[in-house]
């Protein structure tokens, strides 16, 4: 088990590895950095005043040096101008060069600071991260349970009424991408033309104050797209379990229903949709980003739409950063869940 | 004069769609008619989930084809603006209507006065064009790279299986922000993405036929001839196009262009859909290869790909069928949330998810312009979703 | 919770009994007009063909036939009381209570995320509300019942952390928990290896004694009903065809099928060239396409028309005999003792020039001890130790053995799939164990092929048949174009005995012994000089068995094919083969021609195995050997002799010798060969394991 998860680190490392260094070499095209030279500099700079406000910043420099650098692997970038001023890529506003430490990036802990938020990545991300852990904290106590309840009633007595009823109804619901069912939402509890008037259809006041009023239709929102997945796969996890020899010999053990269903269908059929919730994860964080920018909550997927459309380049690092290890620490904590869960894997 | 009232706008809104409940009910007579002899599609016509899904894609495919091709159903030009008609409720006649103009906005104007019920027809048209096409090329690069992985296992199956996980660790929406920008498009990196992703079509092709007449050069060689000079002369035509750094092919042979803004969506999807597939594909080539039949093709000289391609491909269609019709859904989905980030498509297309995204601006004060392709667009995912919930039910069936 | 109340008729008496399953387009009759009665203490069987029906019935008794199925005519009474009329409460205290079941696949069977205590003890802890503590003891003691080792730790597993036939024993004991007065068995043995089959069924046997239980046994298996059951009732399409005492129904049967069914099965006599088989002619009818009067009329020797294809058949006693029915309505003018009508007589063919040979073989493959996990050591398996053995020309080698004996492995070697580890292969005078399939010549590689076991999975479900076998031709290079490849696998077609017009269909519409002749069809089409059959009759319901074995020796007569017939069976082995190789854990442990190996001096590992095979005649008398545990995982091999842990010789053999080395290959004279450390006097005085008692 330990090799195991030492070798499942081993491969996230070197998946984080190759991801941030996509980003890095996308973000770090030339393109995008004469967008951020003009738009940090002047608009109408020259071609070659563009050239040497990048290369006073060390963004000419080949792109591995430069991802290194970015790494705090290699020492970071220096330059000395020709008045003698001496900046540099560790070198803070009013830091003296030789306080300076010669590596900062990620591994020491610096991961920048946003163009456009004049804020450092580390703070903003933290920040953020916060308020939308709140909301997926919110999220995944309506789904997870509600999914589970939802697929294993319907999935239960496979062909019934309510199996038909609750599969149309999580077939519906995995229809229904965020931006849909957010826009119905709205229109429905929010709208002043029509609506009920229910909801609050912005997010806003709950990064300071969560209410029911201003956190319930985000969070709907959110849940119902990626509870009909998980339904569907619970129901049918427990369709086919349900017809499983050993549940036969059960039943003709003389075990009640009820117990049938709790006692030995329940835990073999939640193995797989284990590893479909933790799987989820990332895919809810395409969920957050679409309703933060819905419902205008500044969160984590806000600051991601933020930074990719501003061309914040150290801020959309940090937030692809954050994201990948979201995404890798869940399917390493399914792993590990799916073979805890598994006795066929625990014990052999 | 005066508005319309709901009924009237139902009631007009039926008789707009004529032609596609003729298409419709043709095709589902014929289907039920002859179903005994159709196979898989036969049977489809013994679910009921299955019939209306399969009735709600028909719908929105003949909507495409008839408002696309033919001109009609739409009642105004989508990108065209009327005065007056900003933001005005459901039903609103127009103020001074041309000769031949249709004198109502059915579904009300947008923000910029246009006729929202022909922006949600003529969006129809932007996802059945896209949506299947890029399934179709995700489904030929993972099957091309999922069959080799699952049937020799091993060191390629290890790095093949790393590059899918590594792209499906990606946050979407970041994929799509990094690739979909101005800057990347102008760097030509989706176009080199499409050299590539487009080319697994003739590999694939090529890898078919030959496994199959090797053994017959007589055959062979022509036919392998015919079908790849064909697509590779798709193939060059699609990928070369002035103004890109893939530009190098005679503009007198050159069949056509795509719009780049297009072509970067179409690659986008195709990219993040494909890694689904190939694990899709070698889960079922793992599991095809233990069977005697592939063991008897492996006593009898067979060579891999003629394994792979042949005995094991034509078993595996079943899910593989049903996948396609969810991953058609799921590409829908994908390019809605494209438009709603306004990325790739120009703002003034009339696609459901920039149609969306224009309309939430307004929402709390007027929902109609953002709500007419919401549903649509639901529905038309919901149709698919159905249609494959009744395909799995049929194949399963005896 | 108390059982029902004593009650002295029969413990299940089914009468007239109808069950269907309704599908969309029809109602499928499963069961017509069946009727058994089980008295207490009794052990019916129940035997027939696949599709025959005899699972159906035990579902209805358990009253669990799912959402199609539906009882639609008799009843069945348990104890004297009609199960359909229960509520969902009563039959819930019954099953498991009182009627316990057992089936085939004993790992599908148990939960394999609870553990097996925990499954034992759910039972009386139901239906008698008793402690855990109490419980606890009662499994214990069943499981030291069911003679399971350390029946502590066993308590404490999961299903998946024991082997096959511990599994079927667990699942024996779950059914034992509360003493139930009837218990049903479904085929309780078919995923087992012989030798193990035969030690759970002793222990069936005993155990029903000792609780006096009550059992309907239901097999397709003539010989486990022989040894297992007091009385049997013949099935054939739904219908119940003859019923009786074992001794009846065995030796004066009174039913066309059931002699029939008798007559196609490989009995110790039966021989290939002398007497052969008796396949019975067509197919079992679909459920839904079954002849009008009798159902077995079609494939009836004795049928009459205008009388046995017309209205209803009642069963009626034979008399004389007790409780003995037959549904045939000539069974008074048969005549019953009239000689077998025998099948063509064939020469024995002569064995011609050795066309392969092996040449102390070897195979090993190397595995990762933790297949999830990873990494950490790599263990060797052994799959094949120096295999040494020539084939002749015209001549069948049959190679015994049961699950991980090296048997597939050593056709993965012959063909090409995998490349010997050491030693040589010769085919003609040509060296091939070094060459994997992709590098041998065409010529090689339509020579050498393969007969596969499982017919539902041997041809590719989405390729008509003759495009199959055509594509067969084409790649062995046979037929200068598409027109002659046509008309070839026509003549293949008319060689295995299919209608040509099977050309256009898809393997879904053929059933299983079809679809394994054109395996064999294409297993020809390159006129291939050696055919590897792996068990190739051993999925085939048994009248189907016969036509396939025939077929098969057929047209290695004819085109002088040497067969190398891989099998468990030996019965069928003794049928149709000239020499014997036996095999156990990748050693050749015997290797003869058929009457040397099946006569005296046998290896320890033969006589267990002949003894376990159960045979289907009252004449023989068999001699009792039950070997003790299972079959040692080829991962882990015991030392020095592969076999010194089940042998019930060992302690003839002097120093413990057994335990340390690995006996050498010894000549018997003949060159019968056995690899046994036994001295040539205990050898010597072997008695035979199959004796036919006097008349």
């Amino acid at each position: 088990m330990g090799l195991f998860i030492l070798r499942r680190l081993g491969v996230m490392i070197l998946t984080a590895l190759c991801l941030t260094f996509i980003v890095f070499y996308l973000t770090n095209l030339y393109p995008n950095l004469e967008k951020l030279a003009k738009t940090q500099g002047n608009f109408r700079m020259s071609d070659e005043a563009v050239q040497s406000w990048l290369g006073a910043r060390g963004y000419m420099e080949p792109l591995p040096v430069k991802y290194g650098e970015w790494l705090g692997v290699l020492p970071g970038y220096v330059n000395e101008a020709d008045d003698g001023k001496i900046t540099g890529r560790c070198i803070a506003v009013n830091m003296a060069p030789e306080d300076a430490p010669t590596f900062c990036g990620v591994i020491q802990g610096y991961w920048g600071n946003s163009t456009v938020f004049k804020d450092s990545v580390w703070n903003i991300v933290s920040k953020r991260l916060g308020l939308t852990g709140w909301l997926m904290l919110a999220v995944m106590m309506v789904m997870v349970p509600g999914a589970l309840i939802l697929g294993v009633l319907a999935g239960m007595r496979e062909g019934s009424k309510l199996d038909r009823t609750l599969s149309t109804v999580s077939i519906a619901s995995t229809a229904t991408p965020e931006y849909v069912s957010g826009v119905i939402f709205i229109a429905l509890f929010a709208s002043s033309a029509v609506g009920l008037k229910w909801f609050k259809g912005t997010a806003t006041s709950a990064m300071d104050d969560i209410t029911w009023v201003n956190f319930t239709l985000p969070v709907i929102t959110i849940a119902l797209y990626g509870m009909g997945y998980i339904a569907r796969m619970t129901r049918a996890s427990m369709t086919e379990v349900m017809t499983a020899q050993y549940i036969r010999t059960a039943r003709l053990k003389g075990v009640s229903f009820p117990n049938i269903v709790l006692k030995h269908a329940l835990r073999n059929a939640l193995i797989a949709p284990f590893t479909v919730i933790m799987l989820q994860i990332p895919w809810l964080l395409n969920g957050v980003v679409i309703v933060e920018t819905l419902f205008n909550y500044k969160g984590f997927g806000w600051t991601l739409v933020q930074a990719a459309s501003n061309n914040d380049i150290e801020l959309l690092l940090g937030v692809s950063v954050v994201s990948v290890f979201v995404v890798l620490l869940t399917q390493l904590i399914s792993d590990i869940g799916y073979v805890y869960l598994n006795p066929r894997i625990r014990i052999s | 004069m005066e508005p319309l009232t709901w009924g009237e706008i139902a009631l007009r809104v039926i008789s707009q769609f004529t032609p596609v409940w003729i298409a419709l009910i043709a095709t589902f007579y014929l289907s039920i008619r002859f179903k005994r002899k159709l196979g898989l599609y036969g049977k489809l016509f013994d679910s009921t989930i299955g019939m209306i899904g399969f009735a709600i894609v028909m719908f929105w495919f003949f909507t495409a084809v008839f408002s696309g091709f033919f001109d009609m159903i739409a009642t105004h030009d989508p990108l065209g603006q009327i005065s007056g008609m900003k933001n005005k409720v459901p039903g609103t006649a127009l103020r001074s209507p041309d000769e031949g103009e249709y004198a109502y906005y059915l579904f009300g104007g947008d923000n910029l006065a246009r006729d929202v019920f022909s922006r949600m027809v003529l969006g129809s048209g932007i996802v059945m064009m896209i949506a299947p096409l890029a399934t179709v090329f995700a489904f030929m690069v993972g099957i091309t790279l999922g069959l080799p992985a699952g049937f020799y296992g091993g060191r390629l199956d290890t790095l093949l299986s790393f590059l899918a996980n590594l792209i499906l660790a990606f946050p979407v929406i970041l994929l799509f922000y990094l690739l979909v920008t101005p800057e990347i498009v102008a760097s030509g990196i989706p176009n080199y993405m499409a050299a590539f992703l487009f080319i697994f079509p003739l590999i694939f092709a090529g890898v078919l036929l030959n496994s199959r007449y090797r053994i017959q050069p007589a055959k062979n060689v022509p036919l392998l001839a015919g079908v790849l000079g064909v697509l590779g002369l798709l193939y060059l035509s699609t990928i070369s196009a002035e103004g890109t750094p893939i530009n190098f092919w005679p503009t007198s042979l050159d069949l056509y262009d795509i719009p780049s803004g297009i072509l970067v969506v179409f690659v986008s999807v195709v990219f993040v859909n494909s890694p689904t597939v190939f694990r899709i594909v070698r889960g079922l080539a793992m599991d095809i290869k233990t069977r005697d039949y592939v063991a008897a093709a492996q006593t009898r000289g067979e060579g891999p790909w003629y394994i792979m391609l042949w005995e094991i491909l034509p078993n595996a269609r079943g899910p593989l069928i049903v996948d396609f019709c969810l991953r058609i859904g799921y590409t829908t989905i994908l390019l809605g949330t494209l438009g709603f980030f306004g990325l790739g498509l120009p703002p003034e297309s009339p696609d459901w998810g920039s149609t969306i995204n224009d309309g939430r601006k307004l929402l709390s004060i007027y929902p109609h312009p953002a709500l007419p392709p919401a549903l649509a667009l639901l529905s038309l995912v919901l149709g698919l979703n159905l249609l494959a919930d009744g395909l799995r039910e049929e194949s399963l069936r005896d | 919770m108390s059982k029902l109340g004593e009650y002295d008729g029969p413990v299940l008496e089914i009468d007239k009994l109808s069950i269907s399953f309704f599908t969309r387009l029809r109602e499928i009759p499963a069961v017509m007009d069946f009727s058994v009665a089980v008295q207490p203490g009794e052990a019916v069987g129940l035997v027939g063909e696949s599709g025959c029906g005899k699972s159906t019935v035990a579902l209805g008794v358990m009253q669990d036939l799912g959402v199609n199925g539906r009882v639609v005519g008799g009843t069945i009474k348990f104890k004297g009381r009609d199960l359909a009329e229960m509520s969902k409460e009563e039959l819930r205290d019954i099953r498991g209570n009182e009627i316990a079941m057992i089936y085939q696949e004993p790992m599908a069977s148990l939960n394999p995320a609870m553990k097996i205590g925990k499954q034992l003890m759910e039972v009386p802890m139901i239906h008698e509300g008793v402690s855990k503590e109490e419980a606890y003891a009662r499994a214990l003691e069943v499981v030291t019942d069911v003679k399971l080792p350390d029946p502590e730790r066993m308590l404490n597993s999961f299903p998946h952390q024991l082997s096959g036939g511990q599994q079927q024993r667990i699942v024996i004991a779950l059914a034992l928990m509360s003493k139930p007065s009837l218990l049903i068995l479904d085929e309780p043995t078919t995923a087992l290896d012989v030798t193990v089959e035969a030690a759970v069924v002793e222990l069936v046997r005993d155990l029903g004694k000792k609780y006096g239980t009550s059992m309907l046994f239901i097999s397709h298996n003539l010989g486990l009903i022989l040894e297992t059951c007091d009385r049997l009732c013949v099935m054939y399409s739904g219908e119940a065809v003859e019923r009786g005492s074992i001794e009846d129904v065995f030796d004066e049967m009174r039913h066309p099928y059931t002699q029939a069914l008798f007559r196609s099965i490989p009995l110790p006599g039966a021989d290939k060239n002398a007497r052969p088989l008796v396949a019975i002619p067509g197919n079992f009818p679909l459920p839904h396409e079954r002849p009008p009067g009798c159902n077995f009329g079609p494939r009836c020797d004795y049928y009459m028309e205008g009388r046995c294809d017309e209205g209803y058949i009642p069963m009626e006693p034979i008399e004389g005999n007790d409780r003995h029915v037959s549904r045939c309505l000539r069974f008074t003018e048969i005549d019953w003792d009239a000689p077998i009508e025998l099948g063509e007589q064939t020469e024995k063919a002569k064995p011609g020039k050795v066309v392969l040979k092996m040449d102390h073989l070897k195979k090993y493959y190397e595995v990762a001890a933790n297949a999830l996990f990873g990494g950490g050591d790599k263990k060797v398996v052994k799959a094949n130790e120096t295999l040494s053995f020539e084939a002749r020309e015209s001549e069948t080698l049959a190679i015994v053995g049961e699950s991980g004996c090296g048997k597939s492995t050593f056709a993965k070697v012959l063909m090409g799939l995998e490349t010997a580890t050491d030693g040589k292969i010769y085919l003609g005078d040509e060296e091939i164990q070094d060459v994997p399939i992709e590098n041998r010549s065409t010529q090689t590689i339509s020579s050498v092929q393969m007969v596969f076991q499982n017919p539902f999975d041997t041809l590719n479900p989405s390729m008509t048949v003759g495009r199959q076998i055509i594509r067969a031709l084409e790649i062995f290079g046979v037929g200068a174009n598409d027109t002659e490849r046509k008309q070839r696998m026509l003549k293949l077609l008319d060689l295995v005995k299919l209608p040509r017009a099977f050309a256009d269909r898809m393997p879904r519409q053929l059933s299983g012994g079809q679809k394994q002749r054109v395996g064999i069809a294409r297993a020809f089409a390159g006129d291939a000089r050696i055919v590897v059959a792996d068990e190739p009759v051993s999925a085939l319901d048994v009248s189907v068995q016969a036509a396939v074995t025939d077929l098969l020796m057929e047209i290695q007569r004819e085109n002088k094919t040497t067969l190398l017939f891989i099998s468990h069976d030996l019965s069928i082995v003794r049928y149709l083969s000239d020499r014997v190789m036996v095999m156990y854990l990748g050693h050749v442990v015997e290797l003869g021609t058929t009457d040397q190996v099946f006569a005296p001096p046998y290896h320890p590992y033969t006589e267990a195995l002949l003894s376990a095979v159960p045979i289907a005649d009252t004449s023989i008398e068999k001699k009792h050997i039950v070997l003790e545990g299972d079959i040692p995982s080829a991962m882990n091999p015991p030392s020095g002799c592969p076999f010194q842990t089940r042998c019930r010789w060992k302690d003839k053999v002097a120093g413990g010798l057994c335990d340390t080395q690995l006996p050498p290959v010894r000549t018997l004279g003949g060159k019968h060969q056995i690899k046994c450390h036994l001295s040539d006097e205990e050898l010597a005085g072997m008695e035979p394991v199959i004796k036919v008692a006097a008349e």
